[in-house]
This record gives C-alpha cells, structure tokens and sequence, in this order.
C-alpha cells in the first residue's frame, strides 16, 4: 500500500447481527487534505470512522492508518491521531481549563508544556474569556471550539470530525471550517463525516456513502462532472401539479421543490423536449432549462436508484 | 494496551475526579449526610430514653409489699401500669394485641420468693419492640427492698428471645454505610462516564481501562476511610461506642472491605448501560447484605442456606471484624480468618472488574 494516503480500507465490513452497517468499503483518503463522508443518518459514517480509530472492531477487511495495522496498532495511533465526537465528550463538570489540562496530562505532557499547550489552544480557538467557565455552560459553537482544542491539543497527524457542525450555528460552522483549513496547512489530514451538502462542497475529496456502500469517490470537481444525470430548472406557477406530472415520467431521476421553481434530474439532456412536452400537454406553463450541476444532484444521482429499489 | 500502566495518567484521573466531586454537591452531601443520619436514626431507635409505656400489673400476691413494688416501679416512670388485671392469660392476650407492651406478674408466693432463690418478679415484655427490651433491662436492675436474689425480675422477652445488643449495631452500621455508599457511588461513576459519551473520547487517548477505573474509585477509597473515622467518632461521642481492640486494626478491616465494595461497584458498572440501572443493580447486591449479614437478624438462627449466602458476603465478614474489634477487643490473630476472606473476596472481584471494563465500544 502506498504510503502517499492516510488511510486505506480494503473492503471493510462491520455487521451488527443482521445487519451490515458498513458493507465491503474500499477508502484511499490523501494525506494532507480534508476527506469528506457524506451521507444521511445510518449510512455508516460513525461506524466506519469508529473502526479506523480502533474503537470498533471490523468484521472483515483490512484497515491501515498512518501506515498502522488497525485495530492491531490502534493504541500507537491514539498518540498520532485525534478524534472529535459526534456528541459532546467532554466534562461538563468542568471548567474548559480543567478539560484541556486534564487531556494534556493523559499525552503525558510535562507541566510546563501543559501550561504553554492551553494558552496557545485558548488563544487559538478563542477560550481565552471562557477558560474558567464550565464545560457544560458553554454554547453550541464554543463547546465545539473545546473539542477541536482537546482533540488537536496532542498535534495529530490525522484527525478524525464526526459530524461536527451539528449542533452550531452557521456562522460558527463558516468560523469552524476556516479553522480546519488551518490544520490541514499544517499538514494535518482531516476526515469529515457530514449530511450538509455545503460542507461536503468545501472538501478537497469526498466519499458518498448509503447503506454501508460506498456510492461514489472523488474531488467534487470530479464527482460533479461523472454525474450522469442533467439537472433541469423548471420555473413555474404550479409547481406542485408540475412535480405530480414529472415524477411519473420516464427518464426523470428526482424531482423536488425549490421555491417557486422545481429542480429535476433526468438522465441525459435529450430529455428535454420530453419534460417541456409532458408539461405542455397538462396545460402546465413554464420554463424548462439545463442548469449547472451542484453537488445535491451527484448525491440524489448515486444513492437516489437504490433508495427505491432497496424499500 | 500496549503502553505501560503510567501513574501520570492514574493521577490526572484522580484530579480529574476531585474538581468534579468538589462541584457535585449532592454526592458531597451524601458522604456526610449518609453516615450522620443512619447513625443518629439507628443510635436514637435504640438508646431512645423511653417513658410512660403502657404496661399492664396481675398482682396475685396483694400484699403491702406488692403494691409498694408497683408503685415504685411506677415512680421510674419507664412503664405506665394502669392496668390491674387478675390472670396473666388475660395479660399475654393484651400483649398480643399490642395494647400494652410489658406484663408485670407479681406471682401469689411473692413474699417467700423475696426470701428464696427465684426472681420474685417477672416481666413480660413485647419482644418484638427493641426499645421496650432496652426498657426492660433498666426495671431489671431494680433493686427491692428486703431481698436476698441478685435478679429481683425475671425479664421474659416474648417474640424475640436472641436479644440484640444496642452496641451491636453501631459496628455493623460502619459496614451497611460503606456497603451502600461504596458499591452505588463506583457504579454511578463509572457508568456516567459511557452514559455522558466522555468514554468514547477517552478511549481515544492513551489512557488504558485500569488507569481509569482505579483512578476514578481511588478517591472513594479516601472517602471510605472519612465515612468510617466519622461513624466511629459520633458513635463515641453519642452513644459512648468503644473501640476496644486496635484501631489501626479496624482501619485495616476498613480499608479491605471498602476495596471490595469499590470492586463490585466496578463490577456493577460494567454490567448496566445507565445510571438508573446501576442504582437499581446497587440496591439488589445490598438488600441479601444488609439481611443476611448478621447485621439486622442473628447468624445463628438463619437456615442452613441463608448462613451459605451470607459467608460469600463481604459484609459478613467485616461485621464480624468490626465487632470483634470494637466490643470485644479482639484483635487479628483471633479474627484472621474473617480478614483473609475480605481480602480473597476483594481481590477476587477487582481481578473480574478490572478484565471486565473494556476498552472499546463493542
């Protein structure tokens, strides 16, 4: 395996029961840059993230991070990689000084280094005024300021984000991201998992994951142009009749709402007299036209097919 | 766990652990609160200075001398003996019914007995009432006038013949308060930890299973020691309890039975998902405990079972030790047998806890 990559998986499985939570996942994440997962909820992002810290055990398949056989070397990868958690993990006990500290001391840091390490973290993500507060008082977007201080605070060569902008509004989330791109050049690479499109439009690589597979991977650059699908704009003044008529249509992927206009997949450009066709024919007014891609569509394009043939 | 165990990362567990219990004020509360009220609860039920209760007299001597008795029995004001009634029958059957808690029988040879061997008096008490029993014993020592026994009342504790002495409970509550304290408070501490989501963090740092647990149960073991010197200091200062063999030894005692609870505690939490179970699974490891161990009813009069259950019990054992040591005065090379079962038991189960407590999710 090359060591160019962070992280390589070769066919990673993790079964709960009878289900399979992650199924057969093949990863190459690039040192250096920010990884996204991006997925809806139960698609298998904390699960697989779990596995490449050594938290989970994998059923099957092989897991090699930092060049470490996982989960055989997991505890010499918890010295080079961090983890920010999906909830909150922090104590809420304690003042955000007390958790740094208390972080510090498990790397082993000397006093003297401890002091500079949560000044410098304090500094950096803006604590300085809430250093004696508690944990638990803090809100959303300072509480993950907290997070990304410990989970940084041992200077990871990788880090690993479990959705880490749930909870924050969006200008902390705009802050958060700036901050993430700061680590990477530093040379830090950064996996991050994410069900917000805008987020997954800001990583340099991104894997689509559903039901555990792997849908697509690439830049979203890439992804946009492999999308196989052409999206259509139709503005309309019955949108809702308009989106009755489309979805039953053939050769239309999906087909939703946007305000006032509808935004439809279909599988190639040639469709396009067939939309405005279908439309005409109801008596529908509007106007039809091919628009840019966007990264909802190569979303909707890999996971929408099987969405429906899996329920 | 490929590092070494490190007492870096034990200690940084163990500050971590007081700044949070510094702010926890009713786990605070509870370390003091606990051991104050059980002891003042248990202490009062039992030394309460009881008066005026009703009492029923079968006088079937009617002499002077009898009723010069009753009516100084009267004047100690313990019992009330409103009632004359002429058959004891009568008597028992007002006992039974709790309407009256003593029956005092002055029997028909009064006079030759005042002279004789036999107890001229006898009292029957309602067994069943601790307090009245510790009545009971203060009318014993009831000196009458113009007689040769040294017992002047025959004292017949009805319902509860093995009578429990009121120091005996004193020595067994520093084991129920540690019992219930130690077991419920490692339980809960460990289980918050995976409950608030701070277990998923830590295992992502170096910190390994065994640091953390006994990082987070060693300052209980401090705790343990300050309930047990705070039960043995308002014990002798309230009710006048002794420590009559050696306190280091008792400490000692102490010290290998809150190791035990600390491990079952530990063992607890890695059985439960949340806290409410682990109080739930505390209070069922306590109840056999607190019953069986000698604590509440006398060893020797369970059934063959229950004295098998109670052996495995490390309450047991230190109840033993502790009134071995407090009243009796006995010391380890009588009592060495009830510490090594502490000490295998205590060892035994931080061994399984320790195994227990897993470093990953699954």
């Amino acid at each position: 395996m090359s060591t160019d990559n962070a992280i390589e998986t070769h066919d990673l499985t993790r079964r709960f029961g009878d289900f399979t939570a992650v199924d057969h996942l093949n990863l190459s994440v690039p040192r250096g840059q920010v990884y996204g997962f991006l997925g809806p909820n139960g698609c298998g992002k904390s699960t697989t993230i779990r596995m490449l810290c050594g938290l989970l055990l994998p059923s099957e398949g092989d897991i090699r991070v930092l060049d470490l056989d996982i989960p055989k070397q997991a505890e010499a990868l918890k010295r080079r990689a961090g983890y920010m958690t999906q909830t909150f993990s922090l104590y809420r006990d304690l003042t955000v000084r007390e958790n740094l500290e208390f972080v510090a001391r498990l790397f082993g840091l000397s006093r003297q280094r401890t002091r500079q390490r949560v000044e410098e973290l304090c500094h950096r993500y803006q604590l300085e005024a809430l250093a004696s507060q508690l944990a638990g008082t803090l809100s959303g977007g300072q509480k993950q300021r907290l997070a990304l201080a410990t989970a940084v605070l041992n200077q990871p060569e990788l880090l690993f984000l479990d959705e880490p902008t749930s909870a924050v509004d969006p200008q902390s989330r705009r802050d958060f991201w700036d901050e993430l791109f700061a680590l990477t050049d530093a040379g830090t690479t950064l996996l991050v998992s994410t069900h917000y499109m805008d987020e997954a439009e800001r990583c340099h690589q991104l894997a689509i994951l559903q039901r555990g597979r792997l849908m697509a991977q690439g830049s979203p650059e890439r992804l946009k142009a492999d999308v196989g699908a052409t999206p259509l704009l139709v503005v309309t003044a019955a949108p809702r009749k308009a989106q009755t008529v489309l979805q039953a249509l053939d050769g239309v992927r999906s087909c939703a709402q946007i305000g006032a206009s509808l935004r439809v997949l279909v599988t190639s450009p040639d469709q396009l007299p067939a939309v405005r066709d279908a439309l005409r024919k109801e008596g529908i007014e509007g106007k039809v036209d091919i628009t840019d891609v966007n990264l909802e569509d190569v979303f909707v394009a890999a996971t929408h097919g099987h969405t429906e043939g899996a329920s | 766990m490929s590092d070494r165990f490190s007492f870096a990362r034990l200690l940084a567990v163990v500050i971590k652990e007081l700044r949070q219990l510094r702010r926890d004020r009713l786990t605070y509360g509870m370390i003091i609160g606990i051991p104050t009220l059980q002891l003042i609860l248990f202490g009062y039920a039992i030394n309460m200075d009881v008066r005026h209760l009703p009492a029923a007299v079968v006088d079937q001597a009617q002499t002077q001398t009898s009723r010069q008795v009753v009516e100084e029995l009267q004047q100690s004001r313990v019992f009330n003996f409103n009632r004359a009634l002429h058959h004891a029958g009568t008597g028992e059957a007002m006992l039974r019914r709790g309407e009256v808690k003593a029956v005092l029988i002055i029997p028909a040879d009064f006079e030759r007995r005042l002279q004789g061997q036999r107890p001229p008096l006898q009292l029957i008490v309602d067994g069943s009432d601790q307090v009245v029993q510790q009545a009971a014993r203060q009318i014993a020592q009831f000196p009458l006038r113009g007689t040769t026994t040294t017992a002047s009342v025959e004292v017949l504790p009805y319902y509860n013949p093995h009578r429990n002495a009121p120091l005996n409970t004193v020595p067994g509550l520093i084991g129920v308060i540690l019992t219930m304290t130690m077991v419920m408070f490692t339980a809960i501490a460990l289980v918050r930890e995976r409950e608030q989501g701070n277990l998923e963090f830590l295992i992502t740092t170096p910190l390994s299973s065994a640091e953390l647990t006994l990082g987070k149960v060693l300052p209980f073991v401090a705790i343990g020691l300050i309930q047990t010197s705070l039960v043995l200091l308002l014990g002798k200062w309230i009710f006048q309890v002794p420590v009559r063999g050696s306190p280091l030894e008792l400490y000692l005692a102490a010290l290998l039975f809150i190791i035990a609870s600390l491990a079952l505690g530990i063992f607890i939490s890695t059985l439960v998902r949340s806290q409410f179970q682990a109080i739930q699974a505390a209070i069922f490891t306590f109840l056999p405990q607190i019953l069986l161990s000698g604590f509440m009813f006398p060893y020797e009069g369970m059934p063959k079972a229950a004295q098998w259950i109670a052996e495995v019990l490390p309450l047991t054992h230190f109840i033993r030790l502790a009134r071995g040591i407090m009243l009796r005065g006995a010391g380890l090379d009588d009592l060495w047998p009830e510490l090594l079962a502490l000490a295998v038991f205590a060892a035994a189960l931080l061994v399984v806890a320790v195994a227990r407590v897993h470093k990953r999710l699954d």
